[in-house]
């Protein structure tokens, strides 16, 4: 078996899992649930990495991966944060 | 270090975040689900950083210090009123990197040297297993073409998103023939990727490629504005998403694979959570115009002569003697910055032993959950925030609806006449409390540009003014008296 066949599978279930769980954020945590995913968006700060770092390619793919990295660290780091303040408010009382 | 350690790893960051959504289900585990999310973010981060080909130290670092500046900046300066154009900013920089790193791995597999851009153009020969062997090949330059697609598209889009939310463009353009140009934009963005994945060394496809999806971006989301925005806003966040995923099926990362499909799904459920708040397709919101209304509805036929106004002092005085009072806020709150104003009042009222509530419409405000955030800094208690579907049959108790900056979603119409464009559009009941209370600039539509039979009810009474400046004389009133 392919190894994609196994990557399809995990995209299929994830899916579903990923109607399972959403489906259950109460409206009220709506914006926060869109931040909070935008952060979770930024895992392709793991592929920008391996892009940036690699020491093999031309230029041009390291000036790209420079690029993935800031947009994915600005994802990562205003997502959380943000979500956290946000939650922070509907906390607290 | 070991590939079977890594993705190890990378499988407890998988569940870290799924764990890390599952404590967004309810608002008190809400806090600790976004700091697990963010831990398996570290250990995904720090075992990458360890693989021995990450060697080149220069642009990571570049990287992470300016993204992390500007993060950090916006998160802690935006002000809430101001969420949704940071989270189509977000949106857009997530296009942006699985884009990014699309091309990165293309031009790394083509092993192209590019010193001028007339070298990006230039035919290469690629040797027949730089993208893998047969199936395995296929399946990366197809994932490669579509990261381009959705990623390059959502970047522009976001882009256009966020200047309408700032109300830099104020204007709605479209392509001439509205869906069909946009259709045949896809139709050539199409053509380029099966270009690519045919021949990946058609350098000049991929440029054409990336050009027409940003094309692509603009062009999808200029037509839309003002209430349709929540739409918009919920769909680039699920492109995102599904962007992330392609991207994990070109490097055979798996956690990008499980992170990707959880936004992509989450953008998806609430896209469609919108469209049935507004009881029209995606496709009437993306490239339909409102119905178009039987007979034409004369404005001044609907309020002359039927409309009351007061002051706020006078408004006071019903409110005084209120027992029930439900607050109905919208993207006027906002505008007029009176979600702490609104408290003031609530509080004045509460103590003189007034039961209030809100009552949250979902397409209220610009991006879903908008209401409930502003609400929720002004120090609003979220079981306070009730959703349409349970506050709406309170209202024949409520002695006092308060109508702050909502128009389209109070709109009896969408209820009553058949053959109104908006016309099935689940509503807030206001009108069936004792009095309602409508604090508004003027007579002016809201988005639907429809007049609002609501304003000229014998049990309505109109304050005009600016929301904010409205709400704080009631207060004073009220706690005067």
């Amino acid at each position: 078996m392919e190894v994609t066949i196994l990557l399809l599978a995990l995209f299929i279930l994830s899916l579903f899992l990923g109607v399972e769980l959403i489906t259950k954020v109460p409206p009220t945590l709506h914006t926060p649930l869109m931040s909070g995913t935008n952060a979770v968006s930024g895992i392709t700060l793991v592929g920008a990495l391996l892009a940036a770092g690699s020491d093999t390619s031309p230029l041009l793919v390291n000036i790209l991966g420079f690029v993935a990295v800031t947009l994915a660290t600005l994802n990562v780091v205003g997502g959380y944060l943000v979500t956290n303040r946000m939650l922070s408010m509907f906390k607290r009382k | 270090m070991n590939p079977n350690l890594v993705n190890l790893v990378y499988l407890i960051a998988g569940v870290l975040f799924i764990l890390g959504i599952k404590g967004l289900t309810k608002p008190k585990t809400a806090v600790r689900g976004n700091l697990l999310s963010a831990v398996g973010m570290m250990i995904a981060v720090i075992v990458t950083l360890m693989d021995s080909s990450v060697v080149n130290m220069t642009y990571i670092v570049a990287g992470v210090t300016v993204g992390t500046l500007i993060g950090a900046v916006m998160a802690l300066r935006i002000q809430m009123t101001s969420m949704p154009e940071m989270v189509a900013l977000l949106n857009g920089f997530g296009g942006g990197a699985s884009l990014s790193i699309a091309l990165a791995e293309y031009y790394s597999r083509l092993g192209l040297n590019a010193t001028s851009v007339a070298d990006l153009a230039a035919p290469v020969v690629v040797g027949s297993s730089a993208f893998g062997d047969g199936f395995q090949g296929t399946v990366t330059l197809v994932s490669i073409t579509l990261t381009v697609l959705i990623g390059a598209l959502t970047l522009t889009g976001s882009v256009i998103a966020f200047t309408k939310l700032k109300e830099i463009m104020k204007n709605s353009y479209g392509l001439p023939g509205g869906p069909i140009g946009n259709g045949l934009l896809l139709a050539a963005a199409l053509f380029a990727v099966g270009t690519v994945v045919m021949d990946p060394g058609n350098t000049s496809a991929m440029l054409m490629l990336i050009g027409l999806a940003f094309l692509l971006g603009i062009f999808l989301v200029i037509p839309i504005g003002g209430a349709d925005m929540p739409v918009v806003i919920a769909l680039l966040n699920s492109y995102s998403g599904i962007a992330a995923a392609l991207a994990g099926f070109i490097l055979g990362n798996t956690v990008l694979i499980i992170a990707g499909s959880l936004v992509g799904t989450s953008g998806l459920i609430l896209t469609n959570i919108m469209c049935v708040a507004m009881n029209r397709s995606l496709g009437n919101v993306l490239f339909g115009k409102m119905a178009e209304g039987g007979e034409t509805i004369d404005a001044d036929e609907i309020y002359a002569g039927k409309v009351t106004s007061a002051q706020a002092d006078e408004v006071a005085l019903i409110l005084e003697t209120a027992k029930r009072v439900v607050i109905v806020p919208g993207y006027g709150m906002a505008m007029a910055q009176a979600q702490h104003a609104v408290r003031e009042l609530a509080n004045a009222m509460e103590a003189r032993g007034t039961e209030v509530e809100y009552g949250i419409h979902p397409v209220a405000g610009r991006m879903p959950g908008h209401m409930n955030v502003l609400l929720a800094e002004a120090e609003v208690p979220y079981d306070k925030l009730v959703e349409m579907d349970k506050i709406n049959p309170t209202f024949d108790d409520t002695d006092v609806a308060i109508v702050l900056g909502a128009n389209d979603v109070v709109n009896p119409m969408a209820r009553d006449v058949e053959g109104s464009p908006i016309y099935g559009m689940p509503i807030l009941n206001v009108d069936y409390a004792k009095t309602v209370v409508v604090i508004k600039r003027s007579l002016s539509p809201g988005f639907a540009g429809l007049p609002n039979p609501l304003f000229a009810m014998d049990n309505t009474i109109m304050v005009y003014g600016d929301g904010k400046k409205a709400v704080i004389e009631m207060t004073t009133a009220l706690n005067q008296a």
